[in-house]
């Protein structure tokens, strides 16, 4: 047995060339084969690629879909995202439960399922939704959840479950998933049709600066959320000191509520990768990195493929389109881990890290994948790069608002008549997007998901753009009868769960939130509990080291704000101003039952 | 000299030099900014937060940030002592710390921190966590109750002592210092002669049979409040 380990992990670490910064792809490797990583084999990892165990520890416990205890050999992956709660996720949690005769978070004695509950995996389109290994299962019913199970029972291989073939490429043969687009309307710059090689021959005929110029005159910036300019990110990449450079791309959406990307891989792969070739033509690179979230791992045949394909068409590899330029773009897979879309940690992740973030200064530009001048980017935005080289950056320029040109494509979910993507021009404004999506009945929506704001009809009227309400695209629409409190709560739980743990206010704060809410829910909140849920919610936005722990307490601190009086209503108003923080009489209940009177203290 | 360059701390004039963090020219210059995982002979962590300081209007950790010609610095205004204040007060109901019976008392850089900021207890509620502790090595006890997570020891062993004896484990919440072994602290390098096993800012990494040497009343923080050797230069 020890032996045949042995081989396993020898031949697992040769493969990646004992390299200790292809730890994910190793661990993940080690993974797939035993069903978790023993502590036996990271000792063994360890030592094939010179690192020490703790290393290997560290990775192993970090990621959600990796683990050192042992798995069943389906894992079920249940997503509790607001929106899959919304359309019945429990029906569905139950059925999963009493047919596999165990909870979440347990593995069958038999050792064949583990039942979890996942955040969102990028499917609040089609909730309730889950991941059965690498297969998506999409619209699930308490019955469906049945069959799968009986299913796999009988077969346990969850590629046998029988489904309808999702939209476009979804039904390719490399996909075959049950996956929809759901890509509900198109715009001009990604989801046009685009002629294979045009962006990429529009760059190659001009200078990397002069490329750099363009997309600079374009004022494209940064569809992540943050909004930095990318011309400007380029050209600090570019002219940062030392000849390996990197192109990253960031495919770790994760933010609960958001899809597009999904779509941009499954529908227009090439103008991404177009993209991605464009900035390493501009920057100076010679490779590129795609990093996918592990929940995406269904679409990577797929896009390796595509990737095989450019380089057969000779838009990747050597000498691209005979210009002398070499370039080409590899997949790093992640594994669960939402901190991993921050720029930083997305690096440490590539490295075969933890998914810490890193301090800055130094930038990834200066000092960013290995140590090298990195460039990282959202998905769309290398797609509206290529746009931009082959239509011109006034052309872009002309599109969306003052300050926020181009298009934005955007993940709408929730209490709304037409889910989906919608890549619409920057400027319009949430009504008019809540018209598009047939959402007559909407009270609430949140803007930019858990880490944007909880906007109120008051609101309605303001414009999707980096200057009003910016947004990484996620939007989530909250009809008539929604629980405000209960939002920010499944919100702040996502929080909790996602934080790396490395700052003070992040790791700590977003637990003490989360309590302090549930405190309010319970019924046992008190006025002054609003003001301290403002006051640590300013801490931990000042505070923190990263993005996550800068807005994570924008669930409650935005709903506090725009919903006052649903909290209001919430909280018991004392003239004292003493915290009723428990129930005496429920605390009384035991031993008022053994010594069979009440208590006379407390009447 | 052409090398240095001045910014100013709460309006006062400092000098600094290449490379220095805002951290490492407030130290020379006798201006105290808390801190917990900072330690001069370390890299800097960035963890705690404890050190955040406004760089002309946007808050930035002073232990990395490097400083600048130019820069405006707050340190001490009353918004940012009640945010650190928080901070430490996060911390304390985090882990499990009895300060009476702590080998640490005295000389712990969490509890001077605590003093200093006039925190008599927490504002935040305990969380009671379920903590690890080891006894296994023949020197050396971790009690991760009174772990803050500033990676002091991760740091100490990896690039000074070359031993790698911690890293850690688990995320949020759960994120734990763990040892470089299968079972045991026992199983590491970890010698009570390394910089890992004398530069825990808590009481989390005590080296056996010497936790009283010292008693209780003539330790460092007994007398004066911590960072006092700084603002005495």
């Amino acid at each position: 047995m020890k032996e045949n380990l042995e081989k396993v992990i020898k031949e697992i670490c040769g493969k990646h060339g004992n390299d200790r910064s292809k730890m994910m792809d190793i661990v993940s490797g080690v993974h797939s084969q035993l069903g978790h990583v023993p502590g036996e084999a990271m000792g063994l990892i360890a030592a094939e690629c010179k690192a020490e165990r703790i290393d290997v520890e560290s990775v192993v416990s970090f990621y959600a879909f990796f683990s050192k205890e042992p798995k069943g050999r389906v894992v079920i992956r249940l997503c509790n995202d607001i929106v899959d709660q919304m359309y019945g996720v429990q029906r569905v949690a139950a059925a999963f439960k009493e047919e596999l005769g165990i909870d979440f978070g347990q593995t069958t004695p038999d050792g064949k399922f583990s039942l979890e509950w996942a955040p969102c995996i990028g499917m609040c389109d089609q909730p309730p939704a889950a991941m059965i290994g690498d297969k998506i299962m999409t619209w699930l019913s308490s019955d469906s959840a049945r069959e799968i199970v009986r299913t796999l029972k009988e077969c346990g291989d969850p590629s046998k479950l029988k489904h309808t073939l999702g939209d476009g490429n979804n039904a390719h043969e490399l996909v075959q998933s049950a996956v929809s687009n759901n890509l509900r309307e198109k715009g001009a710059v990604v989801f046009a049709p685009m002629e294979l090689g045009a962006g990429l021959a529009a760059a190659l005929s001009v200078s990397p600066t002069d490329v750099i110029k363009k997309m600079i005159s374009s004022r494209l910036r940064g569809r992540g959320g943050a909004g930095f300019p990318a011309g400007m990110k380029w050209e600090f990449t570019r002219n940062a000191a030392g000849d390996e450079k990197y192109i990253l791309c960031n495919a770790d959406e994760g933010e609960p509520g958001t899809f597009k990307d999904r779509v941009i891989l499954t529908e227009a792969p090439n103008v991404l990768f177009e993209g991605m070739t464009i900035a390493g033509y501009a920057i100076g690179s010679k490779q590129g990195l795609l990093y996918l979230r592990g929940e995406y791992a269904y679409l990577r045949a797929f896009l390796e493929n595509v990737l095989a394909e450019r380089r057969k068409a000779g838009l990747l590899g050597k000498n691209i389109m005979g210009k002398g330029f070499d370039y080409d773009i590899r997949i790093q897979m992640g594994a669960g881990a939402y901190v991993c879309g921050e720029e930083t940690a997305l690096i440490s992740s590539c490295e075969g890290l933890r998914g810490d973030p890193k301090n800055r200064p130094p930038f990834p530009a200066q000092k960013g994948y290995l140590g090298k001048p990195s460039c990282v980017n959202n998905v769309e935005t290398y797609c509206a790069a290529a746009r931009i080289m082959e239509k011109g950056d006034a052309w872009f320029a002309a599109l969306g608002s003052q300050g926020s040109s181009g298009t934005k494509l955007l993940s709408i979910s929730g209490d709304c008549k037409r889910p989906g993507v919608y890549e619409l021009p920057f400027g319009v404004t949430l009504k008019d997007v809540l018209e598009r999506v047939g959402a007559e009945e909407c009270i609430a929506v949140q803007v930019g998901g858990p880490s944007g704001q909880l906007v109120s009809k008051a609101d309605f009227g303001r414009k999707i753009c980096y200057d009003d309400l910016a947004t990484g695209g996620a939007i989530v629409v909250f009809g008539k009868g929604r629980d405000i409190l209960e939002i920010a709560h499944n919100y702040m739980e996502f929080f909790c769960e996602e934080s790396c743990g490395y700052c003070t206010p992040c790791r700590v704060g977003n637990e003490l939130m989360k309590s302090r809410l549930e405190r309010i829910m319970a019924g046992h909140g008190e006025s002054s509990d609003l003001r301290y849920i403002e006051e640590l919610g300013l801490t931990m936005k000042t505070m923190s080291r990263c993005g996550l722990g800068q807005t994570s307490a924008n669930p409650v601190v935005t709903s506090l704000k725009n919903f006052r009086s649903e909290y209001e209503k919430r909280v018991i108003k004392r003239e004292d101003g003493m915290q009723p923080s428990f129930d005496i009489h429920k605390a009384l209940e035991t031993s008022e039952g053994i010594t069979g009177r009440k208590s006379v203290h407390f009447v | 000299m052409s090398e240095t360059y001045n910014f100013t701390i709460d309006g006062k004039e400092i000098t600094g030099r290449p490379g220095q963090t805002i951290l490492q020219a407030a130290d020379e210059a006798g201006v105290y900014i808390p801190r917990l995982c900072a330690h001069k002979e370390l890299c800097a962590h960035g963890s705690c937060r404890v050190c955040t300081v406004m760089v002309n209007g946007r808050p930035q950790s002073a232990c990395t940030q490097p400083a600048g010609a130019g820069m405006v610095v707050e340190n001490e205004t009353p918004k940012l002592l009640g945010m650190r204040k928080q901070l430490i007060d996060m911390l304390f109901v985090e882990g499990n710390h009895f300060c009476m019976f702590c080998e640490k008392s005295g000389n712990c850089e969490l509890q001077g921190l605590a003093y200093r900021f006039g925190i008599m207890a927490p504002q935040h509620p305990y969380m009671f966590q379920k903590k690890d502790v080891d006894a296994s090595h023949p020197d050396i006890y971790i009690d991760q109750n009174r772990c803050i997570v500033c990676a002091r020891c991760v740091r100490a062993s990896h690039d000074v002592d070359g031993k790698s004896a911690f890293g850690f484990v688990g995320r949020g919440i759960h994120k734990k210092i763990a040892f470089n072994a299968e079972h045991n602290l026992s199983e590491t390098k970890l010698a009570a002669t390394d910089m890992a096993a004398g530069i825990c800012p808590v009481g989390a990494i005590i080296k056996k049979r010497v936790g009283f040497a010292i008693p209780v009343g003539q330790r460092k923080y007994d007398t004066k409040p911590i960072g006092s050797d700084i603002e005495k230069r």
